[in-house]
């Protein structure tokens, strides 16, 4: 369970996050909606310990420990994955190596042995079907050169298997065609488990017709203003953001 | 061994330190006075059992470096060199050359064992037939053993040291000795020529493609000691070699010199793959100690069709000067140089390549990856050349270098020389920093600081690293991991 309180952010001295408060217990989904410049993707960003971000106040507790002092990786060790809106390029290593890497570091983190080839073989190409990438894709460098759908559909990959306890996508359906949205949004619901949260960060409300909520939170000027279930995305689409600037305010 | 085993607690316990080989062996040494004149050139030549034309030519060699003055043009900087503060010659006293496994000293079987390199035939011949590798071990100044000589032998190969090469093979040595970096080639090629204590020698017979890798290994024990090795590979027409050179030393407070020679001759057809993976001691993250490597690397493509290819590792010594270069000779001759060079803590290299175009239809490739971390400097310095005869040669020149900090520098001066019109030269050069973005992606997916600097800088120098032979692709990894250490945060 994610639950984070009264979060207040700044970059440089300029407050982005005013008091964000928000609960996803275990297995449920939930959609944060907003328009451009809002906050959202700061809002992943500081879950996922980026740095950059001055943390005046408040706490993100994963499973009951506060992961705010915790380095990067090992808030990944920890459960939490963050699909990048754009995923970045890492020259000259394959898909495939990386995976593997990113699988062992985490094992170590936690303690456990590291996977044998064969078993990492096997996991990769079951992930990898579900998720329509081929044998090629995985021998490239990853994200160099990969189109907005091959990008995302790694990201869904490395979920699979890494195999989070709680999932961020910031705006995962930005720069996807609609059969890509299709593969992404299949590899997401797949995914769904009683034991896992998913936070689905989005501008539109596109998405969430593949991806289904549990609630939905309209985000407006550093926090969030109204929460529902997902009829109110329908409605967000219909009347727009303006309505909850005021209240922001 | 106790004294071993101190050496050992002691290294363990300066937990800053990273350097796997900062051992040192505990072994009677047989050594000349300090310092070099004559006398100490005549004392060297004498030890080694040599004939007179040797002797001559060290003394040539000698007097001619004595009006040589040391090249500053290398963007390096270290106190000058005393030279009368060095040892000339140091050797094993167990050991006075090379010889069967059986008779040698225990302990320095022991010290190539812990460098992991495999000095029994035994061994080797247990396992897979295809991953055979002769060895040239040298330790400090003399050659103490080569494997699998009787083997070689039997399809005419010659490899054994190159003290022994010039008793017993003395027109090869005087055919060629020279003939590729003459004797008053550079300051510190022509004192190697008159203190060359010892190395490798080559000789691939007509027709030959030598069945298993050849390598030399160089281990620099003593204190104050210099190692000015001596290298000759020969292919004759049609033959295939393939030779690994590897490199290390204890560590030690004080700077040591390493200046060696490496001549190589290919013949029409020939091809000679050289790779080399260097190690030495590269001094304390204050920068105190290490060893400065001064090494000129040459091959000639002197038969037509002939090819030569380095390929180098280079993360250890505190400073580096070094260009292997190829003259391409022969028509439709080929030089490649590939080249990982990674600089950490207060190293220094300037290093590069010379691709020099002599005959038609030439080509070269130079792909040469630097990487720069921590206070060190890293310069790339590469000449491509194509003579006025030299129709339609070709090069391709990449070369990248990734910065991770921003107390490091790295720096490329490509000259390029083209005398006829026909040439087709490209150069291409990029220089990057580790983005904070890439790091963050690594580290959101479970890789530590270190382990995300690693992966990355692993794919940055990929293109190289397939060049190297498979056994020591893996090795090199661990390598780059392990030169990288305390390179962030």
């Amino acid at each position: 369970m994610l639950e984070i309180r009264d979060l207040h952010v700044s970059v440089e001295d300029k407050e982005i996050l005013k008091g964000v408060n928000l609960v996803i217990p275990k297995g449920e989904i939930h959609a944060i909606m907003g328009r451009n410049g809002s906050g959202k993707s700061t809002l992943s960003y500081v879950m996922a310990g980026k740095s950059g971000y001055e943390i005046t106040k408040g706490e993100i507790i994963l499973d009951g420990v506060n992961i705010l002092d915790m380095e990067p990786n090992e808030r990944a060790s920890a459960g939490l994955f963050l699909a990048f809106q754009y995923p970045i390029e890492i020259p000259g290593v394959a898909t495939m190596t990386f995976l593997k890497a990113a699988m062992n570091a985490q094992r170590k983190a936690r303690g456990e042995e590291e996977l044998s080839t064969p078993d990492f073989m096997r996991e990769v190409k079951q992930a990898a079907k579900m998720l329509e990438i081929d044998n090629k894709m995985l021998k490239r460098a990853l994200n160099v050169g990969f189109s907005g759908g091959e990008k995302k559909r790694a990201e869904i990959l490395q979920m699979a298997l890494l195999k989070p306890k709680m999932c961020v996508f910031d705006e995962t359906d930005s720069g996807l065609d609609i059969d890509a949205l299709r593969i992404v949004s299949q590899g997401v619901n797949a995914l769904r488990d009683a034991n896992r949260s998913m936070l689905v960060i989005t501008h539109y409300q596109r998405l969430l017709n593949y991806i289904i909520p549990d609630v939905v939170h309209v985000f407006s000027n550093g926090k969030i203003v109204k929460s529902g279930d997902k009829s109110l995305a329908l409605e967000l689409e219909e009347k727009g953001y303006a309505q909850y600037d005021e209240s922001a305010a | 061994m106790p004294a071993v085993k101190e050496t050992i607690d002691q290294v363990k316990e300066i937990d800053l330190e990273k350097y796997k080989y900062g051992f040192e062996t505990d072994i009677k040494s047989d050594k000349a006075p300090k310092g070099l004149s004559e006398d100490i050139v005549r004392f060297i030549s004498a030890k080694k059992d040599e004939p007179e034309w040797m002797l001559e030519w060290r003394l040539d060699a000698y007097k001619r470096w004595l009006t040589m003055d040391e090249p500053d043009w290398a963007k390096l900087d270290y106190p000058k060199i005393d030279f009368n503060d060095i040892y000339f010659y140091s050797a094993p006293k167990s050991t006075p050359g090379p010889k069967s496994l059986d008779e040698v000293d225990p302990d320095l079987l022991e010290t190539y064992k812990k460098l992991g390199i495999p000095l029994s035939e035994q061994a080797v011949l247990a396992g897979v037939e295809g991953a055979k590798i002769a060895v040239d071990a040298v330790f400090d100044s003399v050659s103490v053993v080569t494997t699998f000589r009787e083997e070689l032998a039997k399809s005419g190969i010659i490899f054994c040291s190159i003290s022994e090469a010039i008793k017993e093979h003395p027109d090869l040595i005087k055919k060629y000795l020279g003939s590729v970096v003459p004797v008053t080639d550079n300051y510190y090629s022509t004192l190697n020529c008159a203190v060359f204590t010892d190395g490798s020698f080559v000789y691939i017979p007509k027709g030959v493609r030598c069945p298993m890798e050849l390598s030399t290994y160089f281990r620099i024990n003593e204190k104050n000691t210099g190692q000015f090795e001596r290298t000759l590979i020969i292919a004759e027409e049609d033959t295939y070699v393939s030779y690994l050179e590897g490199c290390t030393a204890p560590m030690r407070d004080e700077n040591q010199l390493h200046a060696a020679v490496v001549e190589l001759v290919a013949l029409e057809n020939a091809e000679i793959k050289y790779s080399t993976v260097q190690n030495w001691y590269p001094g304390n993250k204050e920068g105190v100690g290490g060893i400065y490597n001064f090494v000129t690397k040459r091959g000639d493509c002197r038969g037509d069709n002939s090819k030569i290819s380095w390929t180098q590792v280079e993360t250890g010594s505190a400073i580096t000067w070094k260009y292997p270069s190829c003259i391409l000779r022969g028509d439709g001759s080929r030089g490649e140089f590939y080249s990982i060079a990674i600089s950490n803590g207060y190293q220094q290299i300037d290093s590069g390549t010379k691709m020099i175009h002599l005959g038609k239809n030439t080509s070269s490739k130079v792909i040469a990856k630097g990487i720069a971390a921590g206070f060190s400097d890293n310069t790339y310095r590469g000449l491509i050349s194509a003579h006025k005869k030299a129709k339609n040669a070709r090069n391709f020149t990449q070369c990248d270098s990734l910065l991770i900090g921003d107390k490091c520098g790295a720096h490329t001066i490509p000259y390029i020389e083209a005398k006829n019109s026909s040439v087709i030269f490209e150069h291409e050069a990029t220089t990057s920093k580790i983005s904070d973005e890439q790091m963050f992606y690594c580290q959101q997916r479970g890789l530590n600081e270190e382990e995300a600097v690693a992966l990355i800088v692993n794919g940055f120098v990929r293109d190289v690293l397939q060049h190297l032979p498979m056994e020591f692709m893996v090795e090199t990894q661990k390598l780059i991991n392990i030169s990288l250490e305390g390179s962030v945060g």
